[in-house]
């Protein structure tokens, strides 16, 4: 049986190129099929150039008389690799490629005899059928491919470009961004106490260093928090929202650190997932959505709900269409949250006040508990746009819903103007959350020990950043605007390049940090995906890293309205890079559109 | 199914008076507190309460932050507010946490990190060459050069390939495969994501994983979080905890019929009980796995820290490949290390690593897809790993002072572990093993017949009871046994023996104080 050519939805067909990587299958192999482990080291830079060829041995495997369906798997890739040294897969016929296997497979099992090898315990059979459903296409095999060319460049094999350029993700530091000063001289301090002594830092991010650690074990990063996080950061972090939200209170008790927004999503999640059958939770997520939701509710086993944003109203977010998913969900699953993107990711638009509005009315009505992932919430570029937080509308709503509507907000470090991915510092506000439920979550989460110091200490620079009449100030400011309006600026650019090419159309990124344009692929491109068992966005995507060496990631991965073809590309590449990328890119759909035509 | 389970934990170590029944408790109270004060909320109820959330989560017990160290907590706010105690300071001997007991962190390690987090000092004359050599290194490995930058899922290249390196020096020369190594946000996240891959099935074929009895309870918690079936195996107490395979062999087979035991866990050295396993027993461990077909978990987080003269670490790997092709070319493995323990006890950065051994390559797969929805662990966190792997080799400048400071830690550690070994023996109606690794002591207590009745009253287990009682009586914080499971009707404490030397002697001068006292008090 194809578990991959079964599973349905936007994202099926990332799982079937999941599966031309090693140990990515979704296949199940034949009871009969062991495993062999010979081919594993074999495995070298040369396999995935033989990419069609392995695609054309799976799509003749599906035809059952020829061999049982999944019997190949675990070959194709062996094959492809055998391939390679044979002198390429193009001039391998398909009979000769299977006997081929067939017979690679007796000579394995006759091994495999010999040595007294056993079946694994673990295996794609035996494994928890709910991980083998994840899928994850911001890290998925375009960026394992991605990897595999920049070795291959490094080796001095020979592109038609020098160097690949990973707009896949956002990770600003990565594509250049410099980090903030301040946050990284009070981290420093912070990890090398002796520090404090040295005139090369300056007073206030001294005091801020000796006040961290005042709060932390034995004065020491090195100790555990407690893992709600440190208590002096909490506070700073209830402080920031009161700021923020124009004195709406903050509790520092419903604060809770996390190890980057997604290790809070997660646990959020885990919280709220229970029943059977008919009664499993649902979960509503956008469509198009930041993968981490899928991937987090089939590892729950919980069934996910989508309500599609509208591209033609810039993304827009309507609650007649989220009262659709809603009504539909309900006849085979209970739905009990709704999560929301703001500002967008991939889609980039930023929700006006009146439309947050009402999603919590929605929510109030329909009794969802609401997840707020406001983790771009400092990365707003359009003009008339503006970022407000769901807790400020939540309570300038009044009763009943200020008081009851249940709600998350999410925040991290690694997004904003500090591009800090690497540090792995969130934080999750809870908003009504009920008193024993909290300490369940406490629990949960003390398991772990605690989100890393290092984090939780930028995290409180984040928060907390140094005030007029500090000296590192002016410094502070000026690189954070200049961050900002360097993004604003390449967002714009995006916009405008991608609008100048026929066949892309944009929707403006009014925040956020991606573009996620709707291109046309011609009907010969997308059957040409099909017979290759790519979803045609895939099938584009990988077309575009092997001649041009940009990496961005299919739309097919966020989910997509069907017959609609994306990709989501980071606009962070330095403005140097972005132009000519962004013309390259253009340029290679046109002639793609050529080719297909 | 989850009645099975319900049946196997409870029938092997007492859950019913689990230490979060208390806290669950006061805060349905403090809840209904609250509906009273604010009767308009009573018509709508909360989304997600206690009843409705997920009932794994809530089956979750942690016993090492447990309420214990909650009410500890409570008592250091009323101390600071002034409320008189008999006593001046709460000593949290509940957690490993080496620095938060004044453990100074090693210096080679924390001027490394420093440099890579602020690179403008790699021209600061105050640091040493070979500091900055590594930091260089470290961030030429990393994105835009960058700590700020995620890494590759499985962790940054270069460190992966020093892990590598360090096992293979380690094990004598055993290779090591840095494609096996994997990264990881402190051991307990590589532990529960491997467990995580291995849960499967339904009813009777539902998997079940063995551990030891007592275990370190982020196993249990993880199993009932995944919903698998718990299989104690019980160490041998009078036996220097030690590991009997016959008892393995016992668990196994009750086991098998109600569940599919696909997993062995085992940590050595051991964690609570502190035992270091001989070559001898780890070989029968193996071929108890390979017969079985059991996938191998080694939790080897203390491998540093082993005291007793007459005991070695020997890795599971290293024992593993020396059985010959038959055991090094089929038994699954997966084992773990840590940055929080041995003589850096650096647990706030959340580092550490697993290697995998005879992984199906499909299943690597997986377990990238897997950690790359959490991105990757954090890069300040591999970096104080790649210093724990590759120190300061004789004949660099830094080399001298490191090794100083590390033997004076380890050599602080094991006259730690004598002297409270020593010091429980002498306490009639306290039975103290050797304490041969780890940083714990995991004392068998004897509680009087009246103390167990008063106990009951209370709706406590009997050690939970004693240790509250300590607590409050003295400001010292231990884990009560049943938080780590016991055999019936046996007690125990969990306390770390990493408070300073002389803070250390008047905790057990105290403990024992309080121990007469309670058993007079009992009698």
């Amino acid at each position: 049986m194809w578990a991959g050519a079964a599973a349905q939805g936007p994202l099926a067909t990332t799982a079937a190129t999941w599966a031309l990587l090693p140990g990515g299958g979704q296949r199940q192999a034949p009871p009969e099929a062991g495993p062999i482990s010979a081919c594993a080291p074999a495995w070298g830079p040369e396999r995935p150039a033989l990419w069609e060829a392995a695609v054309a041995v799976e799509q003749e495997a599906r035809a059952p008389r020829f061999l049982r369906p999944g019997s190949v798997t675990q070959e194709t890739g062996l094959l492809c690799w055998r391939g390679a040294k044979m002198g390429g897969p193009r001039g391998l016929g398909l009979g000769r490629a299977l006997l081929g296997v067939m017979a690679l497979r007796a000579v394995e099992h006759s091994q495999e005899a010999a040595n007294g090898l056993k079946e694994k315990v673990l295996t794609l059979d035996s494994m928890n059928p709910c991980v083998r459903r994840v899928e994850y296409a911001v890290r998925g095999p375009i960026v394992q491919r991605a990897l595999e060319l920049e070795q291959e460049l490094r080796q001095g094999v020979k592109k038609p470009f020098t160097e690949v350029i990973r707009a896949n993700i956002g990770d600003a530091q990565a594509m250049g961004q410099i980090p903030i000063t301040f946050p990284r001289q009070v981290l420093a301090l912070c990890v090398h106490p002796d520090l404090l002594n040295s005139p090369d830092f300056p007073d206030d991010a001294k005091r801020r260093a000796e006040r961290i650690l005042q709060a932390c074990g034995g004065h020491s990063l090195g100790a555990y928090s407690i893992s709600a996080g440190v208590q002096m950061i909490r506070e700073d972090v209830a402080r920031y929202i009161e700021r923020r939200d124009g004195g709406i209170p903050a509790d520092p008790n419903n604060i809770f650190l996390s190890t980057g927004a997604s290790d809070a999503i997660v646990t959020v999640l885990k919280l709220l997932v229970t029943g059977e059958g008919r009664t499993r939770t649902g979960v509503l997520i956008p469509t198009p959505q930041y993968p981490l939701y899928s991937a987090a509710l089939a590892e729950f086993n919980a069934v996910q709900v989508d309500y599609y944003l509208d591209e033609e109203r810039a993304w827009a977010l309507d609650v007649a269409e989220l009262r659709r998913a809603l009504r539909q969900a309900r006849d085979h699953c209970r739905p009990r949250a709704l999560c929301v993107i703001n500002p967008g990711n991939p889609t980039g638009q930023v929700q006006t006040r009146a439309c947050i509005e009402d999603v919590i009315r929605f929510a109030f009505e329909e009794r969802l508990f609401l997840l707020a992932d406001e983790v771009y919430q400092d990365n707003v570029y359009a003009e008339g746009s503006q970022f407000h937080s769901f807790k400020k509308v939540l309570t300038e709503m009044g009763p009943p819903y200020a008081a009851r509507q249940e709600l998350a907000s999410f925040h991290s470090i690694s997004k904003g103007f500090m591009g800090e991915c690497g540090f792995r510092g969130g934080y999750v506000e809870v908003v009504n959350m009920d008193a024993a439920v909290k300490q369940q979550m406490q629990k949960l989460r003390s398991v772990r020990l605690c989100p890393p110091t290092p984090g939780q200490v930028l995290l409180d620079v984040a928060v907390s950043p140094p005030a007029p009449s500090d000296p590192s100030f002016a410094q502070f400011q000026a690189e954070r605007r200049a961050v900002l309006a360097e993004l604003a600026a390449k967002a714009k650019l995006t916009e405008q390049v991608f609008n100048e090419a026929p066949g892309i159309r944009c929707n403006p990124v009014q925040g956020a940090m991606y573009s996620f344009p709707r291109m046309e692929l011609p009907p010969r491109a997308v059957q040409r995906a099909q017979e290759l068992g790519l979803a045609p966005d895939m099938f584009f995507c990988l077309r575009l890293l092997e001649e041009t060496g940009i990496c961005v990631v299919p739309g097919s991965g966020f989910g997509q309205r069907e017959g609609t073809y994306h990709f989501r590309m980071t606009i962070l590449p330095p403005m140097e890079k972005l132009r000519p990328l962004l013309e390259k890119l253009s340029q290679f759909h046109a002639k793609f559109t050529c080719e297909y035509s | 199914m989850q009645r099975a389970a319900a049946l196997v934990r409870r029938g092997c170590c007492p859950r019913t008076l689990g230490p979060w029944g208390r806290s669950q408790s006061s805060a349905a109270a403090e809840a209904s507190a609250v509906l009273k004060v604010r009767p308009e909320r009573s018509r709508r109820e909360r989304i997600l309460t206690l009843e409705s959330m997920n009932p794994q989560v809530k089956a979750v017990e942690y016993a090492v932050r447990g309420p214990i160290v909650l009410k500890a907590g409570e008592i250091e706010l009323e101390l600071q507010r002034g409320i008189k105690k008999p006593f001046t300071e709460v000593i949290r001997a509940n957690i490993g946490d080496a620095q938060a007991m004044g453990q100074q962190p090693i210096t080679f390690l924390r001027q490394v990190m420093a440099l890579c987090t602020y690179p403008n000092l790699l021209d600061s004359p105050s640091f040493p060459e070979d500091a900055k050599k590594r930091a260089r290194r470290i961030l030429q490995a990393c994105g835009g050069n960058s700590l700020g930058s995620y890494s590759a899922s499985q962790g940054v290249n270069c460190i992966r390939e020093d892990v590598a390196a360090y096992i293979t020096r380690r094990d004598g020369g055993v290779p090591a495969d840095p494609d096996n190594i994997y990264l990881t946000t402190g051991a307990s996240d590589g532990i529960s994501t491997i467990l995580k891959i291995l849960v499967s099935g339904g009813g009777k074929s539902r998997t079940g994983v063995m551990i030891p009895i007592p275990q370190y309870p982020l196993y249990s918690a993880v199993i009932s979080e995944l919903d698998a079936i718990q299989v104690n195996y019980y160490l041998d107490e009078d036996n220097c905890w030690a590991l009997n395979v016959n008892e393995l062999r016992r668990a196994v087979q009750q086991a098998k019929e109600h569940c599919n035991p696909k997993v062995l866990c085992i940590i050595n050295p051991g964690n609570p009980t502190g035992q270091v396993q001989s070559r001898k027993c780890i070989e029968d461990v193996i071929h108890f796995a390979w017969e079985e077909k059991l996938f191998l978990l080694a939790d080897e987080v203390y491998q540093d820290n082993v005291y007793s003269p007459d005991c070695k670490f020997h890795s599971f790997k290293k024992v593993l490949y020396e059985m010959g092709p038959e055991y090094s070319s089929n038994v699954e493995l997966a084992s773990f290390h840590s940055t929080s323990k041995g003589y850096m006890g650096e647990c706030g950065y959340r580092g550490g690593y697993m290697e995998v051994i005879n992984l199906h390559p499909e299943i690597k797969g997986q377990l990238v897809k897997l950690l790359s929805v959490r991105l990757c662990p954090p890069v300040s966190g591999q970096a104080a790993m790649d210093i724990v792997v590759n120190p300061p080799v004789p004949g660099e400048e830094s080399f001298e002072q490191f090794s100083r400071e590390k033997e004076s830690v380890l050599g602080n550690l094991a006259k730690k572990a004598k002297l409270t070994e020593d010091m429980f023996s002498q306490v009639p109606g306290i039975h103290c093993n050797p304490l041969m690794g780890a940083m714990y002591a995991f004392p068998r207590i004897f509680i009087p017949a009246k103390a167990v009745e008063a106990a009951q009253a209370r709706k406590m287990a009997p050690d939970m009871f004693y240790c509250m009682k300590l607590l409050e009586e003295t400001g010292i914080c231990v884990v009560p046994g049943s938080g780590f499971g016991q055999r019936e009707g046996t007690y125990h404490f969990r306390m770390t023996i990493l408070p300073p030397v002389e803070k250390l002697k008047t905790v057990l001068q105290k403990v024992k104080d309080f121990h007469i006292k309670f058993l007079e008090e009992y009698a």
